[in-house]
C-alpha cells in the first residue's frame, strides 16, 4: 500500500522533464513494483508495468496511460555567467520571473539551485517597455561566480521547476509537475485498490514519456503493448482566477470523464454509468477537436484502440503551482479500479456504435 | 580576549535567515520588531519602541569627545495586503511597496500571521492566445490563493509576502527580503562591537518603503550628530540585450559596499563619503560608490530632520529588487560590516568641522 500524499509529495520534488524522465520514473518503479507482476522500460523510456488478470489467455488487456514527464526548460547559451533558455513543452514566459529552478549541470553532475530574472529595464529592449520580457530575454541566475558557471554549466542542460510542494487547508495540493503527477498518483490509487481483487483483465499501468512534447512514449507504448483498451489519464483546467468557460470544472468536484472524437462513445457511457451508480463525484469533460492528451496518440496506435480521458481538474496548469485536490485524485483512481474489475472477458466483443 | 571586530560567521548568517524569513510587510513590523529586540537588549543602554513602531537603540561610549551616530536600517519589506474576498479562498491584493506586477505569477505567497500558504496562479497557456500573452497580466487579473479549506483563514487587511525562503547558494544568499534585514542585521552586530568613541543611536525603522516614514521620526528623536543609512540597493550588472557594455549597472555585485553619492532623495554630505573612502582605502576594504540617480534610502528623510543632520547612505548590493528571490554575495556583506565598524572608530568631532568640497 502506498501511502498517497508522501508519495505525491515526492513526485513532486523531482525533476524529469520530457525526454529525461528518470527521477520521477525510479519513484514510480519503487512505488509500483509491489503492486505488479513485471514491469520493463520502453525503447523511449516509458515504464511500462503488468499487472495479469484472471481471464483464460489470450487475454484482453487495458492500458493505462499517465504521463511522467513535466515541462521545463534547456539551456540555449551562457553569457557572463547567465544562462539563456528555451522551452521544452508549453510555458508562458510571464510566470517565469523570480521562479526558482534547478539546472542540471551537464559538465559537473552538479544539481544548481537558480533563478529566472528578468534583466532591468534598462538593460533590454525599449521596445518591451512595461510589458512582459519575452523568454529569449529572461536568464538564470545560479549565484555563481562567472568562472564556476562556465567550467559546470553546458548548452543543452536542463532547466527545471524547483517550487517546492505544498498541503493547503482541505487537502489541496499545491506544487510543480502535478501535470501529470496527480493522475500518476491516481493510477497508484488504482493499482493499490486492484490488491486482493481479481480483474479478469490484464492490467497495463504505463508511466508514459514525452507526452508534453511528442505523445511520443505513449503511441509508442500503445503499439509495444497492443492493448485492447487505452485509457489516458491527466489533469483538465479547474474553474479559478482566469479559467471558468465550458473547458474548465470544478475542483475538488470529482474526476472528469471526457468525450469526443479521441474518446469511443461506448466507453464514455460505460465510464459515466459506472461513476453515476457508484456515486463517485464526476463531471463530464467536452473536448470538441484533440484532446490534448495521450490518448491522441494511443487512439491511432496500430490498426486503432477504443479510448478513454479520464481528468483530474488542476488550477494553473503549466506554472510552478499548479493546485490539485486529493479527493480528486482518489476518485479517478477509485473509478479506473471499478471499472478494471468490472470488466468481462468479452467485454470487447459488446463495444457498440450506437447508432 | 574577547573579539574587538565582528565578522560575519555561522550565527550571523543564521540570524540574517531568520530575519529575512520573518514577514514585516510596511505597516506590519511586528515580526522583525521581536526578533531586533531579543537581539538587542543584552547589547542596549536603552530601547525605545515609538508611536510608530520604530525600535530605537541607545548605546554611550566611554570617551571623552564622542560623537552621536545614528545608524539607520529599515525593518519593512515590500508585500501586499488582502482587499477583497471572491470567495472560496480566492483573494484580491494590493501592493505595499514598489512591486513590478511582472514577477508575481506563479509564486507562492505565504498570508496574515499565522502564515496561511497561497498562490498567485495564471490562466493556463493553453486557454491564452498568442496575442494575449504579448500582454502582462494586469493586477485586477491576480489573486491570491489559499485553496478552498483555508477560505475561512484570511481575512481582508491581512499582510501577504512572497513564500520564498532563505537560501545560501554557493558565494551567494537568496532571499524576497536581502532589501533590507541585511542592514537590519548588521546594524544588530555593529552594536555589539560599539567602539567607545561613539554614542550609538540605532534606528530599526519602520515604512521605508512606503515613504521613509519611520526614519523621520527616528532621526528626530535622536538628534545625531551625524546618520549613516544602511539599506541595500540594486545591483544591475548584469548582460544587455544587445551585447554593448551595460553603463546602467548602479553596482556590482563582488564590488563591496555601495558608498552613495546623489539619489533621489539625498545630496550624501561629501565629508562622510570621502570618509568612508578614506577608510576603505587605508583598511584595504573593497568598495563602491553606486551610480548617481533614482532610488534612495531612509537618508532622504534623516538629513532633513530637525535643523540638518550630515548623512550618508550605504548599501550591500543585491540583484532582483523586490522579488521572490533576491541575490547577494557574502563577501559584499562582510565587507559592509567590516567598513563601517571601521569607520565608526574612526569618527571625530573632527570630521564634521572638515569643509564641505
Amino acid at each position: 500500500m502506498t501511502e498517497l500524499m508522501p508519495f505525491l509529495k515526492s513526485l513532486l520534488s523531482v525533476p524529469g522533464l520530457s525526454g529525461y524522465e528518470t527521477p520521477a520514473m525510479r519513484l514510480i518503479e519503487d512505488a509500483w513494483k509491489p503492486l505488479v507482476n513485471e514491469m520493463r522500460l520502453s525503447r523511449l523510456g516509458s515504464l511500462e508495468a503488468l499487472k495479469k488478470g484472471t481471464a483464460a489467455e489470450p487475454r484482453p488487456s487495458i492500458l493505462v496511460a499517465t504521463h511522467m514527464d513535466a515541462i521545463g526548460m534547456m539551456v540555449t547559451s551562457i553569457k557572463d555567467g547567465f544562462l539563456f533558455m528555451t522551452m521544452v513543452g508549453g510555458v508562458d514566459a510571464r510566470v517565469l520571473p523570480g521562479t526558482p529552478v534547478t539546472v542540471h549541470a551537464g559538465a559537473s553532475g552538479e544539481d544548481l539551485p537558480g533563478v529566472v530574472v528578468q534583466p532591468p529595464a534598462r538593460l533590454l529592449p525599449a521596445s518591451i517597455g512595461e510589458g512582459p520580457v519575452p523568454l529569449d530575454q529572461l536568464m538564470v541566475d545560479v549565484g555563481l561566480l562567472m568562472k564556476d558557471v562556465a567550467a559546470k554549466v553546458r548548452v543543452g542542460d536542463l532547466v527545471s521547476y524547483a517550487t517546492e510542494p505544498q498541503e493547503f487547508a482541505g487537502d489541496i495540493i499545491v506544487g510543480h509537475s502535478l501535470d501529470n503527477r496527480a493522475s500518476v498518483a491516481a493510477l497508484t490509487v488504482a493499482l493499490n485498490e486492484l490488491q486482493g481483487k481479481t480483474h479478469a483483465w490484464d492490467v497495463w499501468a504505463v508511466a508514459t514519456a514525452q507526452e508534453e512534447v511528442t505523445l511520443g512514449g505513449a503511441i509508442t507504448s500503445a503499439f509495444g503493448i497492443h492493448p485492447d483498451l487505452a485509457v489516458a489519464v491527466d489533469v483538465t483546467f479547474a474553474k479559478g482566477p482566469g479559467a471558468n468557460d465550458w473547458q474548465t470544472h470544478g475542483l475538488g468536484k470529482g474526476a472528469s470523464i471526457g468525450f469526443g472524437p479521441n474518446i469511443h462513445p461506448y466507453l464514455f457511457k460505460q465510464f459515466k454509468e459506472l461513476a453515476e451508480k457508484l456515486e463517485i463525484p464526476h463531471e463530464v469533460d467536452v473536448m470538441p477537436r484533440m484532446s490534448g492528451t495521450d490518448a491522441y496518440g494511443m487512439q491511432i496506435a496500430a490498426e486503432g484502440i477504443p479510448t478513454i480521458v479520464i481528468s483530474i481538474p488542476l488550477r494553473y496548469m503549466h506554472t510552478p503551482v499548479e493546485m490539485v485536490a486529493v479527493k480528486d485524485i482518489q476518485r479517478a483512481g477509485r473509478l479506473l479500479a471499478e471499472f478494471i474489475t468490472r470488466l468481462e472477458p468479452d467485454f470487447i466483443n459488446k463495444i457498440t456504435w450506437d447508432e | 580576549m574577547a573579539e574587538t571586530t565582528p565578522k560575519i560567521g555561522n550565527s550571523q548568517i543564521k540570524l540574517l535567515e531568520k530575519l529575512c524569513n520573518a514577514i514585516g510587510v510596511s505597516g506590519d513590523e511586528g515580526e522583525v520588531r521581536k526578533i531586533v529586540l531579543e537581539e538587542v537588549k543584552p547589547h542596549a543602554d536603552d530601547v525605545k519602541v515609538d508611536a510608530l513602531g520604530n525600535v530605537l537603540v541607545t548605546r554611550s561610549g566611554s570617551s571623552k569627545d564622542r560623537v552621536r551616530v545614528m545608524l539607520d536600517a529599515h525593518m519593512d519589506e515590500v508585500g501586499f495586503m488582502i482587499v477583497g474576498d471572491d470567495g472560496d479562498g480566492i483573494f484580491r491584493f494590493e501592493l505595499v511597496g514598489g512591486l513590478d506586477v511582472r514577477q508575481l505569477v506563479g509564486k507562492p505567497v505565504v498570508v496574515g500571521k499565522n502564515k496561511v500558504p497561497g498562490v498567485i496562479g495564471a490562466r493556463p497557456i493553453h486557454l491564452t492566445t498568442t496575442e494575449e500573452r504579448q500582454r502582462k497580466i494586469p493586477l485586477d487579473q491576480l489573486k491570491i490563493d489559499v485553496g478552498p479549506g483555508a477560505a475561512g483563514k484570511v481575512k481582508v487587511g491581512d499582510r501577504a509576502t512572497f513564500g520564498s525562503t532563505f537560501k545560501r547558494v554557493g558565494p551567494s544568499i537568496m532571499s524576497k527580503a536581502i532589501d533590507d534585514r541585511i542592514g537590519v542585521a548588521t546594524l544588530i552586530e555593529l552594536l555589539k562591537f560599539a567602539p567607545p568613541n561613539v554614542d550609538l543611536c540605532l534606528s530599526f525603522a519602520v515604512q521605508e518603503e512606503i515613504g521613509l516614514r519611520g526614519a523621520k521620526v527616528a532621526a528626530h528623536y535622536f538628534n545625531p550628530d551625524m546618520a549613516i543609512a544602511l539599506d541595500s540597493t540594486p545591483a544591475n550588472d548584469l548582460p544587455t540585450h544587445d551585447g554593448e557594455e551595460n553603463i546602467f549597472y548602479n553596482t556590482k555585485l563582488g564590488a563591496g559596499p555601495a558608498i552613495y553619492t546623489f539619489d533621489a532623495g539625498t545630496l550624501n554630505d561629501p565629508r562622510l563619503i570621502r570618509f568612508l573612502a578614506q577608510v576603505g582605502d587605508e583598511a584595504r576594504i573593497p568598495y563602491q560608490f553606486r551610480q548617481p540617480g533614482g532610488g534612495g534610502t531612509d537618508a532622504g528623510s534623516i538629513h532633513r530632520s530637525r535643523a540638518g543632520i550630515p548623512t550618508v547612505s550605504v548599501s550591500v548590493p543585491h540583484r532582483y529588487t523586490h522579488t521572490a528571490y533576491s541575490l547577494s554575495r557574502l563577501d559584499d556583506w562582510k565587507h559592509t560590516l567590516a567598513l563601517l565598524h571601521t569607520a565608526l572608530t574612526k569618527i571625530t568631532p573632527a570630521l564634521l568641522a572638515e569643509e564641505r568640497r
